[in-house]
């Protein structure tokens, strides 16, 4: 039992390479990798702008998805009314998928890194599930 | 530019600020302009004469099955069906008559989901994913919430419901961006194109029928078409004897 040298530097040395991506990180004041969702957006006349803000659809849109299929499905009320005076359909194919039409690229990015798996998707049609069945 | 010219610019100019609010709100009736349709309580007839001369037809079911995504899995087994034929002793059992007129016993009978005024399945849900609309009585899905316990199936008195055994996605012809597919372990049924009638259509059934054998509306409204048709003719549904009150009636 003289050992007891060697075994303190081995679990300094295993804590420091344990924890090494956290001090690198902080040491370099940012995340080596985000996801950068591509916002490609259609040019549709009185839609070029998102029905909230960027940020706070970043934050909401979990919840605010939710409201629409309760209102869309439970309650039979099918037209949001945006804070700015514009009206759009409560759907995530139409509307949603209307403008961000690159899934792939805008919400998978984000849902991939984070490794969340919403299934919407395994009833929600995108363009590319249609052109793919024909 | 003389001052002339900077003023009738300037005007044409705030003429244009002053219609832009105008302009605006024509944009907006014209996103309103297919305005929903509404009924207290909604209703079919099926008029079994029409249907019986056309033995071989299957218009509504196969429209009706294209636009709502609906799995054709190729054998009875896993079969999801929203309106389709059955053989008419099995959807009238409690026709004690002896003689029925042959053609009518002898063509199948188109049958669907009955949106019953009391319905069984809406009673047993334990997640009310199946509940039935207060505004008009549509028996209506909603599949985010069926966790698939199929307590609905053998609730149903007439057979309405099928059961999502596999995943329908490969089985579906061609995939309708305009309506959701489901998932494996979620039941389905007919839902009166409830997303049809919300942008002010009739259900794809009835649209697509061209004897015209069903009838489609309001049957709390005395002037309706329904209600003109049931006080000219008689008419029978199924399992009545239930108390479930099926809203789909039959033509005779």
């Amino acid at each position: 039992m003289h050992d007891t040298l060697k075994i303190i530097i081995g679990l300094v040395v295993f804590l420091i390479l344990m924890t090494f991506p956290l001090w690198y990180n902080l040491a370099n004041g940012k995340a080596t990798y985000r996801p950068e969702p591509e916002v490609i957006t259609k040019s549709i006349p009185g839609k070029d702008k998102c029905i909230l803000p960027a940020e706070q659809m970043r934050v909401r849109h979990l919840s605010l998805l939710n409201q629409w299929r309760d209102s869309a499905v439970r309650r039979g009320v099918r037209t949001y009314a945006a804070g700015d005076g514009r009206s759009f359909e409560m759907s995530l194919t139409r509307t949603c998928l209307d403008c961000h039409s690159n899934k792939d690229t805008f919400c998978d990015r984000c849902h991939n890194y984070l490794n969340v798996k919403p299934y919407c998707w395994g009833c929600h049609l995108t363009q590319q599930d249609t052109v793919q069945s024909r | 530019m003389n001052r002339r010219d900077f003023i009738k610019a300037a005007g044409i100019a705030s003429l244009g600020i002053a219609a832009k609010p105008g302009w605006d709100l024509l944009a907006q009736e014209a996103l309103r302009q297919t305005a929903p349709l509404t009924a207290k309580r909604w209703a079919m007839l099926i008029d079994l004469k029409i249907c019986a001369d056309k033995e071989g037809c299957r218009d509504c079911s196969v429209v009706c099955h294209r636009i709502h995504n609906v799995p054709d899995f190729g054998n009875p087994k896993d079969e999801v069906k929203w309106i389709w034929r059955e053989p008419f002793e099995r959807v009238f059992e409690d026709q004690e008559n002896q003689f029925v007129p042959e053609n009518l016993e002898r063509s199948p009978v188109l049958v669907l989901c009955n949106h019953c005024n009391n319905p069984p399945c809406v009673r047993v849900c334990p997640t009310q994913a199946t509940f039935k609309r207060p505004g008009d009585g549509i028996v209506m899905m909603d599949w985010h919430r069926c966790i698939g316990c199929r307590y609905c199936v053998a609730a149903c008195p007439y057979g309405s419901r099928s059961f999502n055994w596999r995943d329908p996605r490969p089985f579906i012809k061609e995939l309708q961006l305009d309506f959701p597919t489901r998932e494996r372990g979620v039941v389905e049924k007919c839902t009166f194109c409830e997303e049809r009638l919300a942008k002010g259509l009739i259900p794809a059934c009835v649209e697509a029928c061209k004897e015209k054998a069903l009838i489609f509306g309001d049957i709390e409204d005395a002037e309706s078409e329904v209600r003109r048709l049931l006080n000219q003719r008689f008419s029978i549904r199924r399992k009545p004897e239930l108390g479930t009150q099926p809203q789909i009636y039959y033509l005779v």
